[in-house]
């Protein structure tokens, strides 16, 4: 008796929800992505404004002087939604976990050189509350702005800045014994050290910018464009000589994350800038205002841990970098 | 006489960003979509290009996940670090 296998192909009726295939444009298989980012976010049949906010209803395109017909098009070139970016974090913090285990137990934070250990916490650890900042900055934008497509994203980077002021916070632990000790005096030299209030003040400034996507411009391509270069990059490097090798490893999250954050900010700001010359002029007006407050505010920083000559350059530095990087976007810089 | 190379990959979000960038890339194919799979066939030779996955997946891409994904192929494979190459060259 001979067996004949068949295989019965079924259609199946649609390949995706209505709304889906609207925006790709007919009935295909969407990525995850697509289902859980387009058109998420309630647009209609609102019933009352908020008590917090009597001008706009809870989502609103008109909390920004951008204007976009489809906020949808700025879409993450990582196509990140919840699954794959908690995926994603949690294998880097397990590689953060391994980072940390192996500095402990070959001892490598006591190889730094004791000026360069105080000059480690002088500039590093107070950077935990200007992750805080960041934090509250990208979660106003995540609660301000509109569409999935793009608060999705910041909500992502507001738990990354928390991440990473963890990540800072146990550095200061590893340098102190698991005291705290370090962390107090980084909170009273965040509050009171000469070379800190400029940053402080412009973190401060930021925390109630009433345009969420002039905040956009300012934290994710401003701040971060200059802080992360500057201080993971130039700082770190300096440290070498030092003895900071140990140190570079518990920061390496910090280097990774800003090359895969940038991806999305360019690709969000260039779509922008591209869609009317009207947001093109805001962008640049907002980029030169944000991007010479941070320059301003990062260079006692910076003369304090390279010295005068050396520090200025440093800033120089990354301040040229980030005009090429504006460049690139279509935006004057 | 020309001669038909394949690939046979499973029908599933791992494998529909190279799906598409297989169909993007090589003009000429024959599609045969079968319960579960799809089976693309090209007179000669099939390239699957790294940079054209990496574009529609968002990450970076080794050609060795296609793998992961490959039910059957035919034909001689060329695999490098930027393209995986099916030929009867």
């Amino acid at each position: 008796m001979s067996i004949d296998i068949k295989t019965i192909k079924v259609e199946q009726r649609r390949n995706t929800f209505g709304h889906i295939a609207r925006r790709l444009g007919g009935d295909k298989p969407a990525s995850r992505y697509e289902e859980g980012t387009f058109d998420i976010q309630a647009t209609a049949n609102f019933h009352y404004k908020p008590l917090w906010d009597v001008d706009h209803w809870q989502y609103d395109e008109g909390r920004t002087q951008i204007r976009l017909k489809d906020w949808y098009v700025l879409r993450d070139p990582r196509q990140y939604y919840y699954a794959n970016y908690t995926i994603a974090r949690a294998a880097q913090s397990q590689a953060n976990e391994r980072a940390f285990d192996f500095v402990e137990k070959r001892n490598q934070l006591a190889l730094l050189s004791p000026a360069w250990r105080e000059t480690v916490s002088f500039y590093l650890l107070p950077l935990r509350h200007v992750e805080w900042g960041a934090n509250m900055n990208c979660g106003n934008m995540c609660d301000r702005g509109y569409g999935t497509a793009v608060t999705a994203p910041c909500l992502f980077s507001a738990a990354d800045h928390l991440a990473m002021a963890q990540i800072l916070g146990r550095i200061g632990l590893a340098l102190d014994g698991n005291t705290g000790t370090s962390l107090d005096a980084a909170k009273a030299r965040w509050m009171e050290a000469g070379e800190w209030q400029d940053l402080r003040r412009l973190v401060e400034d930021s925390l109630v910018i009433e345009d969420w996507y002039e905040q956009m411009v300012a934290q994710n391509l401003c701040f971060d464009g200059l802080l992360y270069p500057l201080v993971y990059k130039l700082f770190d490097a300096e440290g070498q000589a030092h003895g900071a090798t140990g140190l570079s490893m518990l920061t390496e999250f910090m280097s990774e994350w800003f090359a895969e954050h940038s991806r999305w900010v360019d690709s969000v700001i260039k779509i922008t800038a591209a869609e009317s010359g009207e947001n093109k002029d805001l962008i640049n007006g907002w980029l030169s205002k944000w991007s010479a407050a941070a320059a301003a505010a990062l260079r006692p920083l910076a003369v304090r841990v390279l010295g005068n000559q050396k520090g200025a350059a440093a800033i120089d530095t990354v301040v040229a970098d980030l005009k090429k990087r504006a460049l690139t976007l279509g935006l004057t810089a | 006489m020309p001669r038909i190379v394949s690939i046979t990959l499973q029908n599933t979000d791992d494998a529909r960003p190279i799906i598409a960038a297989i169909t993007e890339d090589n003009p000429g194919l024959v599609i045969h979509s079968y319960p579960g799979i799809v089976k693309i066939d090209r007179e000669g030779s099939l390239t699957v290009k790294r940079s054209s996955v990496e574009e529609r997946l968002g990450r970076d891409w080794d050609p060795q996940e296609i793998h992961l994904s490959i039910v059957s192929m035919a034909g001689n494979l060329d695999e490098e670090d930027d393209y995986f190459n099916l030929s009867w060259a």
